[in-house]
C-alpha cells in the first residue's frame, strides 16, 4: 500500500510540473504581446516604452521568463494581477477559491447522494416505462445547455416566485454596518460545515457498532446535538444574519448545479449496479435467503459504489469547468468567472494563476481518488 | 487428347474475398441494427438526429425557392416590412425575428449543418488518434505505452471547457480549429485510455497469437486484427465526442469567444448582447437555440447509450 502510494505521488508531482510547463508555453504562444495594453499609450516616449517592457520582463527570451516564472511559483509568488492591480494573483485566488470550492462541493455531494439512491432503484426495478422515462429525463438534464437551464431556474425561482435572490454572493445593502468582512463570515461558515461533517461521520461510524434497535434513535439524537451546537455558536457570534444572507444566495446555484450533475451520477450508478447484480455473490446472497432490500443495499449497491466514488472525486476536480458557466450566469464571484474575465482582459498572470489553481485541484483529486480506490478495492492495492 | 487436369476453380467457384467480407459485415450490421431497434432509448436519439438532418438539408432548398435571401439570410437578412425587431412569431417568420431583424428559424436551420460538421470532424479526429494510439500502446507496451499514457493523464487532468476558453480568447479559433482541438484533446486523453484498456484484452486473444504464428508482422496484426476489434468501442466514443463538441461550441459561442458566422450558441449570445437574456416574454430569442443544443447533445448521447447496450455484454438483458 505504502509503495503504491509513494509511486503515485511521485508520478503526480512530475505530471504537475509538466502541466505547469504546458500551460506556460501555451499562453506564451499566443500571437501578439500582452504588454501592448500598457505601452501602446501614445504619450510614452520610446525609452519609457522600453523601460516598461523591461519591467514586465517581456524583452527576455521565452526560456528565461519560463525559469523565472517557475522559480517564483515555487516560492509561492504568481505575480500581480493586471485587472485587480495592485493585488497579487495569489491573494485573489485565496479570496475566491473557497467560494468556488464550497459551491461545487455542496452541489456535488447533494447530487451524488440523490443520484446514487435513484440509480440504485433504477437498476433494481429494471424495465418498464419508469426506466425509459428516467433515462430520457436524466439524459436531457445531463446534456441540457447549462446557461439556459440556469436562466430558467433564475426566472422561475428568483424572478417569478421571488424565493431566492437573482444572483450575486451577498445583498450589499444588508451588509452596511456589518462588524466584519464577508470573507470572515464565509470562512467561519466553512469551518462550521467542516467540523459538523467530521462529527457526523464519527457519529455514523460509531452508531454502526450499536445493535439494530438502538441505531436509529442514536443517529437522530447525535444529529440534533450537532445541529444545536452549530446554532448556539452562530447565535453567540451575532453574525447569524450575515451567514444566512450568504446561504440564501448559495441555495439556488446549488440546486441548479445539483440537478444538472444528478443525472450523470444516476446513470453511472445504474450501469455499475447492473454489472454487480450479475456477480456470483449476489446469487449467493439470494440463495442464503437474505431479504431483497439487504441484497440491494448491502451486497450490490456497496460494490457498485466503486466507480461512483471515483467519478465523485473527479467531478470535484472539474469544478472550475462547470464554474465558468454557472458562476457567470449567477454572477457568483468565484474562480471560474475570474478566469473568464481575466482571459478576456488579457490579464495573463491571473489566467496562469487560475490555471495553476485548476491543476492543483485536479491533481489533488486524482491523488485522493487513487487512495480511496486502493482503500476500497483491495485488488488494486496488492496488484 | 484433351487436357484432363482438374483445376481448383472447376470444383468450387469461391466468391471473391471482398464479397464475402461485405456479406459478413452486412449480416453483422443487420443483427446489431435489430438489437439496437429493441431499445427505445437509442431509437429516440436516432429519430431526433434524423429530424435535425432534415432541417440541415431543407435550409439550402428553402433559401433557393421559398425564402427570399434578402429577408431570410441567417447572417445578413433583415425584414424591413416589420417596424420593430425582435418581432414575435408570425406566418412569415414562424419563430419570429431576432433583435437585428433576422429570421430565427432560418438561423436555426442554417446552423444545423455546421453543428453536424463540427461533431463529425471532432469525432473522426478523436477516434482516429485514440484507436491508433490505443492499439499501438497496448500491443508494444513498455516505453511507448508509458509515454502515451502519462501524456493522456496530463490531458485528462486539464479541465476541458476552461482550456478551450483560454485558447479561444488568446488565439483566433473558428469552427474547424475548434473541431480539431476538441478531437485532439479527446484523442490523446480519456478516449485513448478507455480504448487502450480494451485493446489489452484483445491483444491476449488466441487469434492474435495465431496471426503471429502465421507470420503476420506487427503492423499487419495491429491494423488487421486488433483495430477491427476495437471499432465498435471507437464508434461508441464517437457519439460521446459529438455531444461534448456541440456542447463546448455552444458554451464558447455563448461567451462570444469564437470566430464564426452563425451557430446556436451565437444566437443566444446575440440575445444576451442585445439585453433580452432574462426577458422570457420573448421566448423565441432563447428557447429555439437552447432546445436545439440540448436535443442534439441528448440525441447523440442516447444513441451512444443504445450502442453501449449492444457492445457491452454485461448491460444486455440476455
Amino acid at each position: 500500500m505504502r509503495g503504491y502510494l509513494f509511486k503515485r505521488l511521485a508520478q503526480i508531482v512530475i505530471t504537475f510540473f509538466l502541466f505547469l510547463s504546458a500551460i506556460f508555453f501555451l499562453v506564451d504562444a499566443q500571437p501578439g504581446d500582452y504588454g501592448n495594453v500598457f505601452y501602446s499609450n501614445p504619450r510614452l516616449t520610446p525609452e519609457q516604452r522600453q523601460q516598461l517592457k523591461a519591467n514586465l520582463g517581456l524583452d527576455q527570451p521565452t526560456w528565461v521568463r519560463y525559469t523565472k516564472w517557475m522559480s517564483s511559483f515555487l516560492q509561492g509568488d504568481l505575480g500581480i494581477s493586471f485587472s485587480n492591480y495592485p493585488r497579487p494573483v495569489i491573494d485573489v485566488i485565496a479570496e475566491r477559491a473557497p467560494r468556488t470550492i464550497v459551491l461545487f462541493m455542496s452541489a456535488t455531494v447533494v447530487s451524488f447522494y440523490f443520484g446514487f439512491m435513484a440509480g440504485k432503484l433504477l437498476a433494481w426495478n429494471r424495465g418498464g416505462l419508469v426506466e425509459y422515462a428516467s433515462t430520457i429525463g436524466g439524459v436531457s438534464l445531463y446534456t441540457v445547455f447549462t446557461p439556459w437551464f440556469a436562466l430558467i431556474m433564475i426566472w422561475v425561482f428568483a424572478f417569478r416566485l421571488g424565493w431566492f435572490p437573482i444572483g450575486k454572493f451577498i445583498e450589499p445593502t444588508a451588509w452596511i454596518g456589518a462588524p466584519t468582512e464577508v470573507n470572515d463570515v464565509f470562512i467561519r461558515l466553512i469551518f462550521t460545515a467542516l467540523i459538523a461533517s467530521v462529527l457526523l461521520f464519527t457519529l455514523l461510524v460509531s452508531v454502526g457498532r450499536l445493535n439494530t434497535n438502538q441505531r436509529r434513535p442514536a443517529t437522530w439524537i447525535g444529529m440534533a446535538v450537532i445541529a444545536a451546537g452549530a446554532l448556539i455558536y452562530w447565535l453567540n457570534t451575532g453574525l447569524g444574519v450575515y451567514a444566512l444572507d450568504i446561504l440564501w444566495h448559495l441555495t439556488l446555484p446549488i440546486i441548479t448545479l445539483a440537478l444538472i450533475s444528478f443525472a450523470g451520477s444516476m446513470l453511472l450508478t445504474r450501469n455499475s449496479m447492473l454489472e454487480t447484480l450479475r456477480e456470483d455473490y449476489v446469487l449467493a446472497a439470494r440463495a442464503k435467503g437474505i431479504s431483497e432490500k439487504a441484497i440491494r443495499d448491502r451486497h450490490a449497491a456497496r460494490n457498485a459504489m466503486l466507480p461512483v466514488v471515483t467519478s465523485f472525486v473527479f467531478s470535484l476536480a472539474f469544478a472550475i469547468d462547470g464554474g465558468v458557466i454557472t458562476e457567470t450566469v449567477f454572477s457568483w464571484p468565484g474562480m471560474g468567472r475570474t478566469l473568464l474575465t481575466a482571459a478576456n482582459a488579457e490579464d495573463i498572470p491571473m489566467v496562469l494563476g487560475a490555471l495553476v489553481f485548476t491543476g492543483t485541484l485536479a491533481l489533488t483529486a486524482h491523488l485522493v481518488a487513487d487512495i480511496l480506490y486502493a482503500y476500497l478495492d483491495p485488488r488494486i492495492r496488492y496488484a | 487428347m484433351a487436357e484432363t487436369t482438374i483445376t481448383g476453380s472447376d470444383l468450387v467457384k469461391p466468391d471473391s474475398l471482398w464479397r464475402i467480407r461485405l456479406r459478413l459485415s452486412w449480416q453483422a450490421f443487420k443483427k446489431n441494427a435489430a438489437l439496437f431497434a429493441e431499445n427505445p432509448v437509442g431509437l429516440i436519439g436516432f429519430a431526433i438526429i434524423l429530424i435535425f438532418m432534415l432541417m440541415a438539408v431543407a435550409h439550402p432548398i428553402l433559401i433557393n425557392t421559398v425564402w427570399d435571401p434578402v429577408i431570410y439570410d441567417p447572417v445578413t437578412g433583415i425584414d424591413i416590412t416589420i417596424p420593430f425587431h425582435p418581432s414575435p412569431p408570425s406566418p412569415t417568420h414562424l419563430l419570429g425575428t431576432d433583435s437585428f431583424g433576422r429570421d430565427v428559424l432560418s438561423q436555426l436551420m442554417f446552423s444545423t449543418a455546421s453543428e453536424f460538421a463540427l461533431g463529425a470532424v471532432a469525432a473522426i479526429v478523436t477516434v482516429l488518434i485514440a484507436t491508433t494510439i490505443g492499439a499501438v500502446a497496448a500491443y508494444y507496451g513498455g516505453i511507448i505505452d508509458t509515454i502515451f499514457m502519462r501524456f493522456a493523464d496530463l490531458v485528462v487532468m486539464t479541465p476541458f471547457v476552461t482550456l478551450l476558453i483560454v485558447l479561444s480568447t488568446l488565439f483566433e479559433v473558428g469552427m474547424i480549429e475548434l473541431a480539431i482541438i476538441i478531437g485532439l484533446l479527446g484523442g490523446f486523453g480519456s478516449t485513448t485510455i478507455i480504448i487502450k484498456s480494451q485493446a489489452l484484452t484483445v491483444k491476449v486473444r488466441t487469434y492474435i497469437e495465431a496471426a503471429r504464428i502465421a507470420g503476420g508482422g506487427d503492423a499487419r496484426i495491429i491494423f488487421r486484427h486488433i483495430i477491427p476489434n476495437l471499432l465498435p468501442l471507437s464508434f461508441l466514443y464517437m457519439m460521446f465526442t459529438v455531444t461534448s463538441a456541440i456542447f463546448s461550441e455552444a458554451v464558447l459561442s455563448f461567451f462570444g469567444l469564437l470566430n464564426i458566422r452563425m451557430s446556436w450558441g451565437l444566437m443566444i449570445f446575440t440575445t444576451q448582447f442585445s439585453g433580452y437574456l432574462l426577458d422570457f416574454e420573448k421566448w423565441w430569442l432563447i428557447y429555439p437555440a437552447s432546445v436545439a443544443i440540448t436535443a442534439m447533445c441528448a440525441a447523440f448521447y442516447l444513441v451512444g447509450r443504445g450502442i453501449d447496450e449492444i457492445i457491452n455484454p454485461r448491460l444486455r438483458r440476455r
